[in-house]
């Protein structure tokens, strides 16, 4: 076992874990932060997406003593003070998901895209940011627009 | 997944002293390729080298060469301003990368020395005419790729930078799996400073390789029509369920052509 320590959310974190754990299996079993997915476990589907030291990855394919001494942002961290991040509010105001189980993988992916391409997003580029993340409802239309709202409000 | 020692070397020196030491090691980069491989079981090292410790990572531009350290993440090479500038294509190509998240995380060293026949990264290695440079020596690009996920690096040895020669044109076009964005074709013409020009294709085949017949013609006259004749054979390309050796040829040509076209 390898002990390790981060900031998830803000707040330290440490645990002890095999080699083998990965970072969304730290996140989830360890610390109780089920809010990121575990979709495909082959790094296709994004549901799992993270923030680690300011940049979207897929936790499903990341070891956790990799990530040891990182800042990490999960979708449990986007709400400030009980109130829901533009990004989610703009989901729940756009019908932005249907079942859910993509929606925090999208949310992480939409506030990364913002980070690196300003408020200011087109439909076009939006779609192409979105190759990381499969929704298996198919809803993309209202993710789209709900993310270019979100943008807008942050 | 089974379970593995690890290690987070600092030096160059102690990873390769880490892998001689190990029953049977692996380097590990950004891990795009090798974690998904050992979560499915086909890959159960003895020890994992994780070579993020070594803080390798950065690009270097300077007037005839740009130098990409192994570590670097794709998303830093699509978005460095010297390499936009120096090398479009190069920039152009990482950017096409799996997707935003991939390119966080994957790196050059780990993408070339895993050498996935769909890979894109070793398309500009070739084509560009780049030079590889390990723990222990230079290799030309040409003599870099020698096999299906083989490379003339020894079990023991790391990709430490790759050197790409600034050239007076390039693009790099790929037809990307729908799923993957792996490249089932993908093709970087390049006319290099000396006025010789290139074509490396991967995807089709094997290994990533030449056109020596385009690259003749193109020489004489870089222009989409000047091999809009010449084919490619398709004996010996790659054949699974996403297009037949006769589709890929075809692309060959066609991709060939659009990165003339799109040379800058």
């Amino acid at each position: 076992m390898s002990a390790i320590s981060m900031k998830v959310n803000g707040k330290a974190v440490c645990g002890a874990v095999e080699p083998r754990t990965l970072l969304v299996q730290f996140l989830r079993e360890n610390l109780g932060l089920t809010g990121t997915h575990v979709g495909c476990d082959t790094s296709q589907c994004g549901a799992c997406v993270v923030h680690v030291n300011g940049t979207a990855i897929k936790s499903c394919t990341a070891l956790a003593v990799a990530c040891d001494g990182a800042e990490v942002t999960t979708v449990e961290g986007l709400a400030k003070n009980g109130k829901l991040h533009p990004m989610q509010e703009a989901f729940r105001e756009h019908h932005g998901l249907q079942c859910g189980f993509c929606t925090p993988g999208m949310l992480m992916a939409a506030v990364d895209l913002v980070n690196r391409k300003g408020k200011t997003l087109d439909e076009e580029t939006i779609r192409h940011e979105l190759e990381g993340n499969i929704c298996r409802c198919t809803g993309y239309h209202n993710i789209v627009k709900a993310i270019q709202a979100g943008a807008e409000n942050m | 997944m089974e379970n593995f020692i690890y290690h987070r070397p600092t030096k160059p020196a102690d990873a390769v002293k880490a892998m001689k030491d190990a029953a049977d090691g692996k380097f590990l980069s950004g891990g795009m390729t090798l974690l998904p491989t050992m979560k499915q079981g086909l890959a159960a090292p003895s020890d994992i080298i994780d070579l993020g410790g070594l803080g390798n990572s950065g690009v270097e531009v300077g007037a005839d060469k740009v130098t990409v350290k192994a570590g670097t993440v794709h998303a830093n090479v699509a978005t460095d301003k010297g390499v936009k500038k120096a090398i479009p294509a190069l920039s152009a190509l990482a950017g096409g990368i799996g997707d935003p998240h991939v390119r966080n995380r994957g790196t050059i060293g780990g993408s070339i020395a895993n050498n996935d026949p769909a890979a894109d990264y070793p398309a500009a290695v070739v084509g560009l005419n780049a030079t590889v440079v390990t723990s222990a020596r230079s290799v030309p690009g040409d003599k870099f790729f020698t096999d299906i996920f083989t490379t003339a690096l020894k079990d023991d040895e790391i990709v430490t930078a790759v050197e790409f020669p600034v050239p007076k044109r390039a693009a790099y076009v790929k037809f990307p799996n729908p799923a993957s964005r792996y490249a089932m074709v993908g093709v970087m013409v390049a006319e290099l400073k000396d006025g010789s020009v290139r074509v490396a294709v991967t995807g089709a085949g094997p290994k990533v390789f030449r056109v020596p017949e385009m690259e003749k013609a193109l020489e004489a006259n870089f222009s989409a029509d000047a091999i809009g004749g010449i084919k490619v054979k398709a004996s010996g390309l790659n054949s699974d369920m996403h297009a037949s050796p006769e589709y890929r040829a075809h692309l060959v040509t066609v991709l060939a052509r659009r990165a003339v076209a799109a040379a800058k």
